[in-house]
C-alpha cells in the first residue's frame, strides 16, 4: 500500500498552506525600503495631504509637509513657535491589578458578580450560528442531468466552532454517486485559519466512517483554500483539496471560480477508486446576490478523473471527463 | 419639572389636529421648524427627573420601526440641568429586558456612571434605579444605554447643563442637533450578519467594473492589498444599505428644521449619538465656528466641515444673515448616506441638498505605512530620531512592534510604524476643498485643571481582525481578558493609544476629561472621547479618579465584539494607600 507515499505527499501540502498562513502574518510591504539611517531624506509634499488650514487657532503657522509632524517635539527643531519641552516621562512600573470590584462596596456582590457574567458575555463572548448551502445546484451533461449539493451549519463563538457538513452529487432517476455527512470541531489558530477535526460519514457509494483532520482559510490574494485528511475504519486514507476565490465583478454579480482535488492513498476497487490523484474538478461559476444570502448562479463544471480512477471509469463504459452546465442557488442564513 | 400628563394631553391635541404620527414620537427639543431652545422651551429639567425606558414603535421617513424610547420618544427628552445643582434621576425599567444610563461625559461618582457589571448591576425589568449626583461641571453632553444594544434602537438624548455663572459663549439661540443612524433591522441580527460576513453591509467595494472604468486603486495596488489581505473600502461596518441617518429622529425626508431669524447668532449643539456611524457635518453657505468640544470650551475655530465620531459632541456658532434656508448635511463617513436637515428663517423653507461625496479609500498611512509621514512625523521623534529605525521590523503582524500584545487570531496586524495623526483630517475629507477642523486646531478656552508631567506612561493598542470581526484592546477581547487597566488615583499618566487597524476608532473614557498632549501645554483641549485614526496614535494625560470605569470603542459593534476594558483606580474612598 503507498499509504505512507500519500501522507508523504499530503504533508508538503497542509505545511505550504501553514507557512502561507505564516507569511500571511509577517508578510512585508511590497515596495519598502527604508531610508539608511542618517540619510537625509528628502520632503516631498504629499498630494494627498489635506490642504493647509489657513490659520490654526493654536497660533502655529502651517508650513507645508509638517502636518503630521509630532509638534511636541520635532517641531521645536523646525522653528515653529516655541513649545516647551517635556521632561522625559520616568519608567515608572503601573500598580498592582486590584483583586477587588468597586461596585460590590456600594451594590449586591452576588448581583455585581451575575452582570460581570452578562458584561464578558456582551463584550466579545458572543456566539453565532450559521447555516449555508454554497453549492446547490443541478448539472445539465451528456447522458443525463444530475446534482450536486454542498453545505454546512456552524455554530460557536470566535475562537471554537462546531460544524456539519455535508456534500455529494447523483444523477436524476438513478440515485446518489456519493453522498457524506461530516462533524466538525474547528479552532481558530491564526488570524484568517482554522484548525478542524473530526468524523465523516459516507452513506455512497459505500457507508464507510472515517476520521478526518484539516484546515480552513484564507491565503493571500484572498483565495478561500482547504484540505482535509481522511482514515477510514477499514484503513483507508483520502484526501481532499478545495479552492475557491471570488472574484466582484460590480457590487451583487460575482464569477467565482473553484478547484477540487480528491487523493487516495490505495486502490479501493468497492468506491472505484485509484490511488495517488483520483479526480480533479475545475468549475466556474457566476453568482447574483440579489441580498447576500440568496444568491442564484449559473456555470461549468469540468470533472476529470486521473489514472487508476479513470481507468476504473472506462471499465465501465463512462468517460473519464465531464462537462457540465450548472444552475444553483447559493444561500445562507 | 414639566407635568408630563399636561404635555401628553397637548401632544395627543397635535396629532388630532395635524395627525402627525412623527411628531407625536418626538420630543419636544427635537420637533422640526421650532427656534429651538428658548430658556421657556420643555426640556427637562430640575432636581428630581423622571424618566421610562419602554418599547415602541416610530416612523422614520414614511416607514414604521420598533425602538427603545425614554419618555415615549427617541431621541429621548432632553436634560437641561444648571452646574452646582443636584439631580435625583429616577429611570424605571418598562422592557422586558436589563436597561441601564449611561451619563456620557458626566463627571459622577463611579457608582453612579451606569454601567452594567462595571459600575452597578443594571436595571432589571420593573425596577426603578436612582440615580443621584452633583453636577459639577457644564455644556453639551448626552445619555445613552450601556445594556446591550439598546443604544443602536434608539435609547439616547440629550443632555445639555448650563454654567453656573455667564456663559462665555454668546448666542441668540440654540438648537440640539443629535445625529444617529437608525435600522429597520434587529441590532442583534446586524451584528450576527457582520461576524458572518464582515462586508455583509459594504456595497462600495472594489470591483471589476471599476478597475475598467478607472475607479479606485490601480491593479497593481489592488494586487499588494490583496497579497495583504486588507480591504480599502472597509470604511464603515454598517452602512446606508442597513442605516437611515437621523438628524434629531427625523430622516433626510423628514428634513427636520431649526429657525432662525437672519442676523442672530445661533449655537447648534451637535452629539454625534449614532451607534456605528462617523459623520461629516458641514452647512454649504455658512462658516462653522467651533465653540466647545466635548462639552469643553475651546478657543473659537472657524471651519467648513467637522467630523464627529461616536460619541463626540461639538458646540458651534453660526450666524445666517440672508433670509435664506441652509443645508444641514451630515454624511455619513463613508459616504452612503447622509442625514440632512435645514436651518431656516420660516417653516416649510428648504435649499438645495448636495449630492454624496466620493467614498474614501484607505491608503498606505492607515497601515502605517507611509513613508513621507514618517521621516518627517512623529514616527521618527517618538523612537528617538532616525537612528532608532535602523533594523525597524516592517512587516505588519511583528510582535517586536507590539510588546504585550496577544498574538492570537483576533490580531489581523500590528502597526509598524503608528504616527500621530491629530494634525490631519479624518478619512473622505483629506482631499476636500475647504477649511476642515483637525484635532490640532483645538485649544481649551480654560486652564486646564492639573498640568503637571506624567509620572508613568501606558500605551494601550487599540487591534483587531476584520476578518473575524474580533475587536479588543492589546490583542485581547475584553471576554478574554483577565485583568483591568490599574491606575493610582490622583497620578498623572500619559496613555497613548495605537492604532492597529485599518479603521478609525472613537474611544471613549468614563467618569474623566483627558488632555490631548498635541494641545499647547496648560491650554490642552480636554476630551471624553476621541478618533483614533488607522495607522495613527493619539496620546493624553489624565488624573485617575476612585472607581471602577468603563473604556470602550464607541463603535457599538466594535465594543460589542470585544473592545472595551475596565480602568481600575484604586485606592477607593476610605481606604489608605
Amino acid at each position: 500500500m503507498s499509504r505512507m507515499a500519500l501522507v508523504g505527499g499530503l504533508l508538503p501540502l497542509a505545511i505550504a498552506s501553514s507557512a502561507i498562513a505564516q507569511s500571511a502574518d509577517t508578510m512585508s510591504m511590497p515596495g519598502m525600503s527604508m531610508p539608511a539611517p542618517g540619510a537625509p531624506t528628502p520632503v516631498k509634499p504629499d498630494a494627498k495631504a489635506p490642504a493647509q488650514n489657513p490659520a490654526p487657532a493654536n497660533g502655529m503657522p502651517d508650513m507645508p509637509g509638517m502636518k503630521s509632524m509630532d509638534m511636541s517635539g520635532a517641531g521645536q527643531a523646525a522653528g515653529t513657535t516655541p513649545v516647551a519641552v517635556e521632561p522625559a516621562i520616568p519608567d515608572t512600573p503601573p500598580p498592582p491589578s486590584p483583586t477587588d470590584y468597586a461596585a460590590d462596596r456600594y451594590y449586591d456582590p452576588a448581583a455585581m458578580a451575575a452582570a460581570r457574567a452578562t458584561l464578558r458575555r456582551e463584550h466579545g463572548g458572543a456566539t453565532a450560528y450559521q447555516a449555508m448551502a454554497s453549492l446547490a445546484e443541478y448539472q445539465a451533461r451528456p447522458g443525463g442531468g444530475g446534482y450536486r449539493w454542498e453545505a454546512q451549519a456552524s455554530f460557536g463563538g470566535d475562537i471554537d466552532r462546531v460544524l456539519l457538513t455535508t456534500e455529494g452529487e447523483g444523477r436524476l432517476r438513478q440515485g446518489l454517486d456519493s453522498a457524506e455527512l461530516q462533524a466538525l470541531y474547528a479552532r481558530a489558530i491564526t488570524p484568517y485559519f482554522n484548525l478542524q477535526a473530526g468524523v465523516r460519514q459516507d452513506f455512497a457509494p459505500l457507508g464507510r466512517t472515517y476520521a478526518t483532520v484539516g484546515f480552513q482559510g484564507l491565503v493571500p490574494y484572498w483565495f478561500d483554500l482547504q484540505g482535509a485528511l481522511f482514515l477510514s475504519t477499514r484503513g483507508e486514507l483520502l484526501g481532499r483539496v478545495e479552492g475557491t476565490y471570488d472574484l466582484r465583478l460590480t457590487q451583487r454579480l460575482i464569477l467565482q471560480p473553484r478547484v477540487e482535488l480528491n487523493l487516495a492513498a490505495q486502490d479501493t476497487l468497492q468506491t472505484q477508486t485509484g490511488s495517488g490523484l483520483s479526480n480533479a474538478e475545475l468549475g466556474v461559476r457566476l453568482r447574483y446576490e440579489i441580498i447576500r444570502e440568496f444568491a442564484p448562479y449559473i456555470g461549468v463544471s469540468y470533472d476529470q478523473k486521473v489514472g487508476k480512477t479513470a481507468d476504473y471509469a472506462r471499465a465501465r463504459g463512462e468517460d473519464p471527463a465531464a462537462v457540465s452546465f450548472v444552475a444553483g442557488i447559493r444561500a445562507w442564513f | 419639572m414639566i407635568d408630563f400628563s399636561r404635555r401628553r394631553l397637548l401632544r395627543n391635541a397635535a396629532n388630532l389636529g395635524g395627525g402627525l404620527a412623527l411628531s407625536s414620537m418626538l420630543p419636544s427639543w427635537a420637533r422640526s421648524a421650532t427656534f429651538g431652545l428658548a430658556p421657556t422651551a420643555p426640556a427637562l429639567t430640575g432636581n428630581a427627573i423622571d424618566l421610562t425606558i419602554s418599547h415602541a414603535h416610530r416612523h422614520v421617513d414614511g416607514r414604521a420601526g420598533h425602538v427603545v424610547a425614554v419618555n415615549g420618544t427617541v431621541p429621548g427628552p432632553l436634560l437641561r440641568l444648571k452646574e452646582g445643582q443636584n439631580v435625583r434621576l429616577s429611570v424605571k425599567n418598562e422592557l422586558s429586558e436589563e436597561t441601564s444610563i449611561h451619563w456620557h461625559g458626566v463627571l459622577l461618582p463611579f457608582q453612579m456612571d451606569g454601567v452594567p457589571g462595571v459600575t452597578f448591576p443594571g436595571i432589571k425589568p420593573g425596577e426603578t434605579f436612582v440615580y443621584e449626583f452633583p453636577v459639577i461641571q457644564s455644556g453639551t453632553y448626552w445619555y445613552h444605554s450601556h445594556s446591550g444594544l439598546q443604544e443602536q434602537e434608539g435609547h439616547y438624548g440629550p443632555i445639555v447643563i448650563d454654567p453656573a455663572g455667564e456663559d462665555p459663549i454668546r448666542a441668540d439661540r440654540e438648537h440640539v442637533v443629535v445625529l444617529s443612524d437608525f435600522s429597520f433591522m434587529h441590532p442583534h441580527l446586524i451584528f450576527e450578519r457582520l461576524k458572518l460576513d464582515a462586508e455583509y453591509f459594504n456595497y462600495q467595494q472594489e470591483t471589476v467594473a471599476g478597475l475598467l472604468t478607472g475607479k479606485d486603486q490601480t491593479l497593481k495596488e489592488r494586487a499588494e492589498w490583496a497579497k495583504m489581505l486588507m480591504n480599502p473600502t472597509d470604511i464603515s461596518d454598517v452602512t446606508g444599505a442597513a442605516y437611515t441617518f437621523l438628524i434629531n429622529g427625523h430622516g433626510a425626508r423628514d428634513n427636520w428644521t431649526g429657525l432662525f431669524k437672519p442676523g442672530e447668532r445661533v449655537r447648534l449643539r451637535f452629539i454625534n449619538s449614532a451607534a456605528q456611524t462617523m459623520f461629516d457635518v458641514r452647512v454649504p453657505g455658512l462658516k462653522i465656528s467651533v465653540v466647545a468640544a466635548d462639552g469643553q470650551n475651546v478657543r473659537p475655530v472657524e471651519v467648513d466641515e467637522f467630523q464627529i465620531g461616536n460619541a463626540e459632541t461639538y458646540d458651534v456658532i453660526v450666524e445666517p444673515s440672508e433670509d435664506r434656508a441652509f443645508t444641514l448635511v451630515a454624511e455619513a463617513v463613508d459616504r452612503s448616506g447622509m442625514a440632512r436637515g435645514t436651518l431656516a428663517p420660516r417653516t416649510g423653507m428648504t435649499a438645495p441638498v448636495p449630492p454624496l461625496r466620493n467614498r474614501p479609500l484607505a491608503s498606505m498611512k492607515d497601515m502605517g505605512m507611509d513613508m513621507g509621514a514618517m521621516t518627517m512625523g512623529g514616527g521618527a521623534a517618538s523612537s528617538g530620531g532616525m537612528a532608532g529605525m535602523a533594523g525597524m521590523d516592517m512587516s505588519i503582524r511583528s510582535p517586536r512592534n507590539g510588546p504585550g500584545v496577544k498574538m492570537g487570531p483576533g490580531l489581523q496586524m500590528i502597526t509598524p510604524m503608528p504616527v500621530d495623526r491629530t494634525g490631519e483630517r479624518g478619512q473622505g475629507l483629506e482631499s476636500v476643498g475647504h477649511r476642515v477642523l483637525v484635532y490640532r486646531d483645538l485649544v481649551a478656552l480654560a486652564p486646564n485643571p492639573d498640568t503637571r508631567p506624567p509620572s508613568r506612561a501606558l500605551d494601550i493598542r487599540l487591534t483587531g481582525n476584520m476578518e473575524r470581526f474580533m475587536w479588543g484592546f492589546d490583542g485581547r477581547k475584553f471576554s478574554e481578558t483577565t485583568k483591568p487597566y490599574a491606575f493610582r488615583k490622583g497620578e498623572r499618566v500619559r496613555v497613548t493609544l495605537i492604532n492597529d487597524t485599518m479603521m478609525a476608532h472613537p474611544i471613549h473614557l468614563h467618569g474623566h476629561f483627558f488632555d490631548l498632549v498635541q494641545g499647547p501645554p496648560g491650554l490642552r483641549p480636554r476630551k471624553h472621547t476621541v478618533i483614533v485614526l488607522p495607522g495613527g496614535k493619539v496620546a493624553w494625560d489624565f488624573t485617575p479618579e476612585a472607581g471602577d470605569w468603563a473604556f470602550h470603542c464607541h463603535m457599538l459593534y466594535h465594543m460589542h465584539a470585544g473592545m472595551f476594558q475596565v480602568f481600575s483606580v484604586r485606592p477607593l474612598g476610605g481606604e489608605t494607600a
